[in-house]
């Protein structure tokens, strides 16, 4: 067994019980809700069309957006229960749908039968109405028992451990044994709580049958023994574990993964039980260190200038610097101090492509662009930086189109596009043979990193001391590197923490 | 007994009469039946009995007591109810679908059983042999067998039946109608069968209403009617089974 694969099944039972309990608690809320709603939905003409028409918009909201929503309306709080809301919401369609469609199908001369024998409009629902349509219910919680087990991986991007934390830090590091891993083992849950499901619905049928036939009760025995061992492993997350005296944040990327374990590494030496909250989004990490549910992360200036203070203009590295400093002290963030090394924008270009067109500076591709095309990450082109770029050096490009980082890399190598939106520390943009372009009018900002740390973590001078040992000491080249290993050479994060950690010392 | 006083039932307030100025009485053990086209009330006025459908005005009582004074679902499960459809519960066991009102009216477990015995063997089914299936594996008769033993379960004195016998297959409808009569007259039950077939009536009732556009033409005996319409339209509904007879005779001798 590879050594990738091995560490990989390490973190196996942690993100199988958080993919678990998150999955099990969605859809056990969302049938206490959407059956009740599909009941009193099929009793009133005037609640049903409205609430399919909610439910079923709210399906249509991507996920993503659905996540960052309850993110923002939580007031920026981080973690399973975002998660756990959002998944609820989008597991409610298929239930509400099919219990009032399995209700709808209950042959009328049934219920005129119950009515005309005097059963009351309660005991026509409880003893007649549900238990007909049990089957079209039970496979709609079906549905939305795989449907969630399949969104449940996009709740890594708020700070929630599941399957999609082996996705998310694959794709963004190359690591396919670790997306795989995810995939299959995400799969492998979908169809185990399937058939669980499937199990319980056979149990109520069954339960009562008079005559029980030794294999029957053996059946029934084991169907509740792996609900008992499902149900306790969900459970188990739920026993408050002490708070990790430090959370850690990351990002999406390798560059924050590396930092991240570093940061991780670094606070455990000096003492600290540490708790990693990987492949969050900005936004939701910015929040989450605000009111204090991280305690330290990475951040760069220019994320900190272009999107928590809106700012348009570009007054030089410096003043950005300072300017962000200042600002996120009043948000009650302190800035423990800067890496060495900054991650900002560049344009970058095959140096073969360059040469044939004689390009060296953006000015120099001003001639050319209208006849060239670009690719960005998945935000650059909506970014302001993009907008004063493109009007100071008044060009835009004849197309432009948006990828994943690592396909935006492929894409230029492979000539797909002429022009890419390279990150300076990307560790592809040396293996690739990219040319980073100069930008004389100063379009695009300085991204410098910065430790920062919540007011919590910031009043332990322990802490402080830890990340102090890593302030300045990390050079561009060197970040470049670390990041290299992972994201061309295939190494691991620790691989890569223990080069950075070589390098520091060296000085 | 049942008595219906000068009842009327509107759907639309009263623009159109569904039953109008209807008054009948039914005595105890009687066996009467309502006759008529489709839509012509005789449904209505069954149900208003029962009230799953509610008069509009009019009084109705059953054995004594104004149907509106009692809670509806108390007053059902005292009167039986047989309906063309049937309406088994297709998740319960035959013998399940048969105890069902004694299990509303919350008898004991053994009482139950017992009833639910003595049902199933009054219609031909036996408990041993059917209690058990499901009623989707029973044929069309047997269905309808055992939708007249649940109606019957209760020892109710009173039995509604709306076209009961209408789905069945000639054969079987001539079998369950001998048998029904002969239910109804050792257990003393005063009926009330809706029906369009004039040939079921006159040969179950007692006495027969023909319904015509809400209101009661004429009710008498078979042989009142025979001798007696008082009505175009009485005279032509009766005489049709003698009609169909005839033309059948005169078939036979063509031969």
């Amino acid at each position: 067994m590879s050594e990738n694969l091995r560490e990989q099944l390490l973190l196996l039972p942690a993100y199988f019980q958080g993919h678990l309990l998150l999955t099990l608690a969605a859809i056990t809320m969302g049938v206490l809700i959407s059956v009740p709603l599909g009941v009193w939905a099929e009793q009133s003409a005037r609640v049903k069309r409205p609430l399919l028409a909610v439910v079923s918009i709210i399906q249509t909201f991507p996920s993503l957006a659905i996540l960052a929503l309850v993110v923002a309306l939580l007031g920026g709080r981080i973690g399973f229960l975002p998660a756990f809301i959002a998944l609820t919401l989008y597991s409610m369609l298929p239930i509400v749908r099919n219990t009032v469609t399995g209700l709808e199908s209950v042959s009328t001369s049934v219920i005129e039968a119950a009515k005309g024998i005097g059963m009351s409009p309660n005991q026509i629902l409880r003893e007649v109405k549900l238990p007909l349509a049990m089957p079209v219910i039970v496979a709609g919680i079906r549905t939305a028992m795989v449907w969630t087990v399949g969104l449940a991986t996009l709740s890594t991007l708020v700070g929630a451990t599941s399957f999609g934390n082996y996705i998310f830090t694959g794709l963004q590091t190359r690591n396919l044994v670790a997306v795989t891993v995810g995939s299959l083992a995400s799969a492998g849950l979908a169809v185990g709580l399937d058939g669980l499901v499937a199990s319980i619905q056979w149990l109520l049928e069954k339960r009562d049958e008079a005559t029980d036939s030794s294999r029957l009760k053996r059946i029934r025995v084991s169907i509740y023994g792996a609900i008992a061992i499902i149900v306790s492993v969900a459970l188990y997350g739920m026993i408050p574990q002490p708070r990790a005296d430090i959370v850690i944040a990351g990002k999406p990327f390798t560059e924050q993964y590396i930092m991240a374990g570093l940061l991780a590494e670094v606070l455990e030496e000096a003492g600290f039980s540490v708790e990693q909250r990987l492949g969050m989004g900005s936004a939701v990490v910015y929040e989450a260190i605000r009111n204090g549910t991280v305690d330290v992360y990475v951040e760069y200036t220019g994320t900190a200038w272009a999107n928590f203070m809106n700012r348009e203009g570009n007054p030089g590295r410096e003043a950005i610097r300072n300017g962000v400093v200042e600002f996120l002290a009043e948000q009650n963030v302190t800035t423990v101090g800067f890496t060495g090394f900054q991650n900002r924008y560049a344009l970058a270009m095959r140096r073969d492509r360059a040469a044939q067109l004689g390009v060296t500076s953006i000015e120099d591709l001003v001639p050319f662009a209208d006849e060239l095309s670009a690719g960005s990450d998945l935000e650059f082109f909506g970014r302001t930086e993009w907008l004063r770029l493109r009007d100071l050096y008044n060009m835009d490009f004849a197309e432009k189109l948006t990828f994943d980082v690592s396909l935006m890399y492929t894409a230029v190598a492979e000539r797909q596009v002429d022009v890419i939106s390279a990150y300076t520390t990307d560790g592809r943009v040396a293996a690739f043979d990219l040319l980073l372009l100069d930008d004389p009018r100063d379009a695009l900002i300085s991204y410098d990193a910065m430790f920062l740390a919540s007011q919590n973590a910031a009043a332990q001078p322990q802490i402080m001391q830890a990340i102090d040992a890593f302030v300045e000491s990390i050079p561009d080249a060197a970040m470049r590197q670390a990041n290299r290993l992972v994201d061309v050479d295939g190494e691991s994060i620790n691989v890569a923490i223990e080069f950075l950690r070589r390098e520091v010392a060296k000085d | 007994m049942i008595e219906l006083k000068n009842v009327q039932k509107s759907y639309d307030g009263g623009v159109t009469l569904a039953v109008a100025d209807t008054s009948l009485t039914i005595e105890r053990g009687e066996f009467l039946g309502l006759i008529g086209a489709s839509g012509c009330g005789k449904t209505t006025t069954l149900k208003m009995i029962n009230r799953l459908v509610e008069p509009s005005s009019g009084e109705i009582r059953v054995n004594g007591h104004n149907v509106i004074n009692q809670d509806p679902e108390q007053l059902r499960r005292n009167i039986g109810y047989v309906f063309q459809g049937i309406g088994l519960f297709p998740h319960r066991t035959v013998a399940e679908n048969v105890s069902a009102v004694p299990r509303l009216l919350q008898w004991s477990a053994g009482d139950i059983r017992a009833r639910c015995e003595e049902c199933m063997e009054m219609v031909g089914l036996p408990y041993a042999e059917y209690g058990a299936r499901s009623p989707t594996q029973l044929s069309g008769g047997q269905q309808q067998r055992i939708g007249v033993a649940r109606a019957l379960a209760a020892r109710p004195e009173v039995l509604l039946m709306d076209e009961p016998f209408g789905a069945l297959d000639p054969i079987t409808r001539s079998e369950l109608q001998e048998e029904f009569k002969s239910i109804q007259k050792s257990m003393d039950l005063t009926v009330v069968m809706v029906t369009h077939d004039m040939t079921e009536a006159l040969l179950l009732a007692d006495r027969i209403a023909v319904m015509r556009e809400g209101v009661i033409l004429q009710i008498g005996t078979p042989q009142e009617l025979l001798r007696k319409p008082s009505h175009d339209y009485v005279r032509d509904i009766v005489a049709m089974p003698r009609l169909r007879a005839q033309r059948l005779e005169e078939l036979m001798r063509d031969e």
